[in-house]
């Protein structure tokens, strides 16, 4: 049987590369250059685990991302380790050809292939706001669960739901653990992942047959451990209190930290901050715009990205934790002054009717 | 327990000049509180609106990062001393329990929390001396302020144990927290919007026990100080 290695030495691969990307990947999983050996040997000697890819509702951003892996090697890598037995939007074939050859998949490899869903299966109308292969999404993703070792939630549709499944939601998105309930699922948020984080965790599943150990919402902990804010570069800016102000001011221009511009760093986690995009360039705070929060759950409904003190939706368009609280404070302060006023009122009369008694409740 | 908290439905109590309620323990913990709710609201408010920034070297500042340590050294204060205030309440007096233990299936509980309510709306003047808090006060207390205080440590430490890392002491205790909300920036918005609650309470219960000082008899503001409630007729 073919192994990763032999695919990737057939694209003409040299070894040496192989290794480097093997010593990447084992330093972004966090494993130490120990694992590099045995990531190297498990590509040698193991064979090729198949990787249906499926789309639902969803803009293919996490593909996009994915193809653009910074690594030279990690989209030939992948994309030959995935080998895409089945990925509608890039395999070659199309129509039946493509659906025979997800069948195909199937029952070859019955209880043995892993499959990521990249977007969302929309349940209302019976799934019909996702048509794929002339069925409703929602059933083309329960069929091919059914028999899957495990399955990888790409991107924050997949994980939360995302923009479709926003307020009001009239298609009904829901996330995939929702339809999906007796297979382990990996979230993998972000809208889109980091093209790294996505190939490092299926290198890691394949290498070592499991999944990555999961935090309490289920995505892997060596890229969703901690925040943006834990590992970024404007941290001593925050700590030291320098905040951008506006747009384009003097700390716009100095980087300062974008707390009150409404960075969303300190509520989200991701790797950005340390894998940073596209080949280690730059990443949206480090071009001076705060994060959005994207890999957050429903991070489309939180308010404004530029807030701090975010809305709350409940109480209208404008309302925020202060305007609220602020309101219920004042009105309890004014009630405070008229009682107050009453009172004085009252024992002013009562004291008044019966002068001044020992009892300064007008006993 | 404390059924009802008239003195004067026991007639024993006829000619009670001073009564001592509130042991040094639950003094103690009242100024902590007051003291820490204080820092907490403050530095709360300046890390939701940070101030001015500061100029230079940021290794030179540490200005946002004193905040934030003040709000947390305030937070684990506050969480402590709450901690031996709820063991005090097993081993103090009566009137110690009275901020967990609300006698709701008590008739002259009700009686005189209806009669309270009524003199507060001016439908008669207050007759009756209490020892430890009137019902109405125990009311806001017990459903007021102790369930927004434990909702501030809870969702607090979750958010503090964003910082502390996973596997921290507070991430395995109240890391649950945040999925729970849905997410951290939720956290955030209800612990904003619970620091309200806590002030709201703050100016009615400042005004409540002035207004009481003022218009009764019987000590208030004095008894969380030396303990003891005087009854000056």
């Amino acid at each position: 049987m073919e192994t990763f290695y032999d695919v990737l030495r057939r694209q003409g691969i040299t070894r040496r590369s192989f290794l480097k990307f093997c010593s990447l990947t084992a330093t972004s999983l966090g494993l130490g250059s120990y694992f590099a050996p045995r990531i190297a040997h498990a590509l040698e000697t193991k064979p090729r685990t198949p990787v249906i890819w499926l789309h639902g509702l969803e803009c293919t951003c996490c593909s996009e991302s994915f193809i653009r892996s910074a690594h030279p090697l990690a989209k030939d890598v992948v994309l030959s380790m995935l080998s895409l037995d089945y990925d509608d939007t890039l395999m070659a074939s199309a129509g039946l050809q493509a659906q025979a050859c997800l069948d195909e998949t199937i029952a070859k490899y019955k209880g043995n292939y892993i499959l990521a869903v990249e977007g969302n299966p929309p349940l209302n109308e019976d799934g019909m706001y996702c048509i794929t292969g002339g069925k409703p999404f929602v059933e083309e993703l329960k069929r091919v669960a059914k028999d899957a070792k495990a399955v990888i939630a790409w991107g924050a549709c997949a994980s939360w739901g995302c923009v479709q499944a926003a307020k009001p939601n009239p298609t009904h998105a829901v996330p995939i653990d929702k339809v999906i309930f007796d297979k382990p699922i990996i979230k993998v948020p972000g809208c889109p992942p980091i093209a790294e984080v996505m190939t490092a965790v299926v290198t890691y599943m394949l290498t070592f047959d499991r999944l990555p150990e999961l935090d309490r919402q289920g995505r892997p902990k060596m890229f969703y451990g901690q925040r943006i804010h834990d590992k970024c570069y404007r941290r001593p800016h925050f700590d030291a209190g320098q905040f951008v102000e506006s747009w384009d001011d003097e700390g716009a221009r100095k980087g300062y930290c974008l707390y009150k511009m409404g960075c969303k760093g300190p509520t989200t986690y991701n790797a950005c901050s340390t894998t940073r995009w596209n080949d280690g360039v730059s990443f949206p705070i480090g071009s001076g715009h705060g994060c959005i929060g994207c890999s957050e759950d429903g991070f489309w409904d939180k308010g404004s990205f530029y807030d701090r003190v975010t809305g709350i939706k409940q109480f209208g368009i404008e309302a925020n934790a202060d305007k609220i609280g602020g309101t219920l404070a004042a009105v309890t302060a004014a009630g405070v002054a008229v009682h107050a006023g009453i009172t004085a009122l009252t024992r002013a009369k009562l004291n008044h009717g019966k002068g001044f008694g020992k009892d300064g409740s007008g006993e | 327990m404390l059924l009802h908290n008239s003195v004067d439905t026991d007639p024993r109590n006829k000619d009670l000049k001073s009564i001592y309620i509130y042991e040094a323990p639950v003094r103690l913990w009242h100024w902590v509180m007051f003291i820490a709710i204080a820092v907490l609201i403050v530095t709360g408010l300046l890390i939701a609106y940070p101030p001015p920034s500061t100029n230079g070297e940021a290794s030179a500042h540490f200005m946002f990062g004193y905040i934030r340590f003040a709000h947390f050294t305030a937070g684990y204060t506050l969480a402590v001393s709450w901690l031996l205030r709820i063991y005090w309440a097993f081993v103090g007096n009566d009137y110690s329990r009275q901020l967990f233990l609300v006698p709701i299936f008590n008739r002259i509980w009700w009686q005189e929390f209806l009669y309270d309510v009524k003199s507060y709306l001016f439908l008669h003047v207050r007759e009756i001396k209490y020892s430890g808090h009137n019902p109405m006060a125990q009311a806001a207390m017990a459903f007021m302020f102790t369930p927004a205080a434990f909702f501030m440590m809870i969702t607090g430490f979750a958010m503090y144990s964003e910082g502390a890392g996973k596997g921290s002491w507070s991430d395995k205790v109240f890391g649950w927290v945040i999925p729970l909300f849905g997410q951290s920036q939720d956290v955030h918005t209800w612990h904003h919007l619970c620091m309200w609650v806590i002030v709201m309470f703050v100016i009615v219960h400042t005004y409540m026990v002035m207004r009481q000082d003022v218009t009764t008899r019987e000590s208030i503001v004095s008894t969380m100080v030396s303990g003891y409630r005087t009854f000056k007729d």
